[in-house]
């Protein structure tokens, strides 16, 4: 009863006209950056957060705005993937699977609608599961105490690294990089500035929005001046798109074990909504009776990734609201997000702004529907998006990030630390060294660290009040476990592949 | 080749970075841990991880781009960092206009399509950043007028 009291007085907040009016233009916004090839929810939202800032916002209309374009990018990606074979981020990658050899048969707009219904079914009850998970979570936070979170935050490290990454050198490299630069300016408890090399720029620490940016959107235009575009222009054509009311039945059963699935997945802290899709996809896949048909056009392998992806979109927020640590690289630049605006997440947030939180819960609940109306009658106006080509594409993110670095700090130093993470994005990309870790180590190194202090402050230097409690204890098996056992579990599971195109190639060779 | 030489720079990285931090003057406040420990700590790490990336490295080896690309790769980089110093003191329009059209040039050698490009970016984006969005942005320089 409280939590449907708590529902309505967010519903009050998300129902005014501004903020109604943000959600659905962030829910446009959203599908349209998640249908360009190439951007994905994590860049996406990258190059967008810093512009968000420029308006007049108040945090909530800010958080629900974010939080619409994420949603929304989460099903716009599934239109590049259908038509183009082209996964906007990581887990999209495994609707190409079945949705491309669907789109070749001709069924693409089948596979859309399909995987729109699928996206929906997935995203509100990922909602409905964060509104009646996240206040019982937040109250459990109240038994984190600086040990716990210290735990906690290596948890998300070692399950980032351990599940996300194929290899766990290369993750926990990324992971101290990011708390490497996170520990750059002025010592919280000391007042000291730390490994600033003197310059007075860095006393107040490297901006994670500059490295976001960075990391996320200028690398990508090195990616794709060194592939020349190419492989992108090649895709389908869309013809008359029906409604398969047959289809979609007949995918009820896969849609809610994906569902499930992926809402799991995406509250692990760290491991988020590639796992959630490949999880679900592999699951259905082993499930159902006749799987022969599966990476050949099923529909079923079209609607369990993307019922699995967009639960774990829901379910990564979880994590992220009551205990600020956030499930995948989108939530991670929300977390940015929230951070800037001085919204500390975690229990305290539930007990003293609710406003936010219903708030947000609420304009989810409405953006779900709103991005129901866009993604299957209106799906043909995205589909338009498809053909910008990547010459123009490019360049625009390239100077929209600019803008917006420029827009936060009107300083030419973060413009040029952004390009340097923007190479660096591209070299580590080219030797997979996965980015996300880097990004969540720039964002909770301070607070890692702090913790880590408190709990010997506390303790007075005894080390083993970092394995006190069974919260912590529990913690930190998880963590270890969660690092070492994808190592023996990759033997067993294998990655499928994506799908190539021998046409595409014949293409890329003439092009 | 690529693996072995990455992780010895990530090596010597943790390696530098862990003597930096020894340099790191404390406060005052008692505190067990100080402020050079976790620094420290992520150094040590990172420079361990290097090592076992360099003992034992991914294989294949990444394709590394022909001279060409990487002549293209480097003029990007030198347009982006120009456009950072640029685009205070030059104003929006101009330095967005050839950034953007030598960057659509790099990804797609079409003369006539990149300038098109960059004139239609920086015009396009102008007007969306400031008057649909509202940015204090600067088409050009007050003393060009």
């Amino acid at each position: 009863m409280e939590t449907l009291s708590l529902l309505a007085s967010g519903f009050e907040v998300a129902l005014t006209p501004t903020t109604l009016m943000l959600a659905v233009a962030g829910c446009i916004i959203g599908t349209m950056v998640g249908a360009l090839p190439g951007l994905g929810p994590s860049n996406g939202v990258a190059i967008l957060v810093p512009l968000a800032f420029s308006f007049d916002l108040d945090a909530t209309e800010a958080l629900i705005l974010m939080t619409s374009v994420y949603y929304g990018a989460m099903y716009g990606g599934r239109i590049s993937s259908i038509l183009l074979n082209i996964p906007g981020d990581e887990p999209a990658l495994m609707t190409t699977l079945d949705g491309y050899p669907m789109a070749k048969a001709g069924r693409g707009g089948e596979a859309l609608v399909l995987s729109g219904v699928a996206s929906f079914v997935g995203a509100l009850l990922a909602t409905i599961g964060l509104m009646l998970l996240a206040p019982v979570l937040s109250r459990v936070a109240y038994l984190f105490g600086p040990a716990e979170y210290f735990a906690l935050y290596l948890l998300a490290f070692s399950t980032l690294g351990g599940i996300a990454s194929d290899n766990q050198r290369k993750a926990a490299l990324a992971a101290c990089i990011g708390l490497g630069i996170a520990m750059i300016g002025v010592d919280n408890s000391s007042g000291m500035p730390r490994l600033t090399g003197g310059h007075l720029h860095l006393m107040d620490g490297v901006d994670f929005l500059v490295a976001i940016v960075g990391l996320f959107a200028v690398s990508e235009v090195f990616v794709f001046i060194e592939s020349h575009g190419k492989n992108t222009a090649i895709g389908v054509k869309l013809e008359k798109i029906v409604i398969p009311f047959k289809v979609i039945g007949r995918c009820t059963g896969t849609m809610l074990r994906s569902t499930g699935i992926g809402f799991v997945a995406g509250i692990l802290p760290g491991a988020g909504a590639s796992l959630g899709s490949f999880l679900a996809y592999t699951g259905e896949k082993a499930m159902v009776k006749d799987s022969s048909m599966f990476g050949k056009g099923d529909p079923r392998g079209v609607a369990a990734p993307e019922a699995g992806n967009n639960a774990a979109a829901g379910g990564a927020l979880v994590p992220m609201l009551t205990l600020g640590v956030p499930g995948s690289g989108t939530t991670a630049v929300l977390l940015a997000l929230l951070l800037t605006l001085n919204i500390t997440p975690g229990p305290q947030l539930f007990a003293e702004r609710p406003e936010v939180v219903w708030g947000l819960i609420a304009a989810l609940l409405i953006a779900n529907f709103v991005l129901l109306v866009l993604n299957v009658p209106m799906v043909r106006l995205f589909v338009k998006v498809l053909s910008v080509p990547p010459g123009v594409l490019l360049p625009g993110v390239c100077m929209v990030s600019f803008v917006g670095i420029y827009s936060l700090s009107s300083s030419h130093v973060d413009m040029l630390l952004m390009v340097a993470f923007g190479v660096l994005g591209y070299l580590l990309r080219k030797i997979n060294v996965p980015t996300v870790p880097i990004i969540l180590g720039i964002l909770l190194g301070n607070a890692m660290e702090d913790n880590l202090r408190q709990a010997m402050t506390l303790s007075g230097g005894e080390w083993q009040f970092l394995f006190s409690t069974k919260i912590a204890i529990g913690l930190w098996i998880a963590a270890v476990t969660g690092f070492i056992a994808p190592v023996f579990l990759r033997r067993f599971i294998k990655q499928p592949k994506p799908h190539v195109d021998e046409q595409m190639d014949v293409d890329r060779l003439t092009d | 080749m690529t693996d072995r030489l990455f992780g010895l720079v990530a090596l010597f990285t943790g390696l530098i970075y862990v003597y930096a931090a020894t340099g790191i003057q404390s406060g005052f406040l008692p505190d067990p841990v100080g402020s050079r420990t976790f620094p420290m700590l992520v150094g040590g790490v990172g420079a361990l991880c290097g090592l076992l990336i360099a003992l034992k490295p991914d294989r294949p080896e990444p394709v590394w781009p022909g001279a060409r690309t990487l002549l293209s790769l480097a003029v990007a980089c030198v347009v982006l960092v120009g456009y950072a110093y640029a685009l205070k003191p030059l104003g929006f329009l101009l330095p967005t206009a050839i950034a953007a059209g030598v960057l659509s040039y790099q990804i797609r050698p079409k003369p006539q399509a990149a300038l098109l490009t960059g004139l239609g970016l920086s015009g396009g984006l102008f007007v969306l950043f400031k008057y649909v969005l509202g940015l204090g942005l600067i088409a050009v320089p007050r003393d060009w007028l």
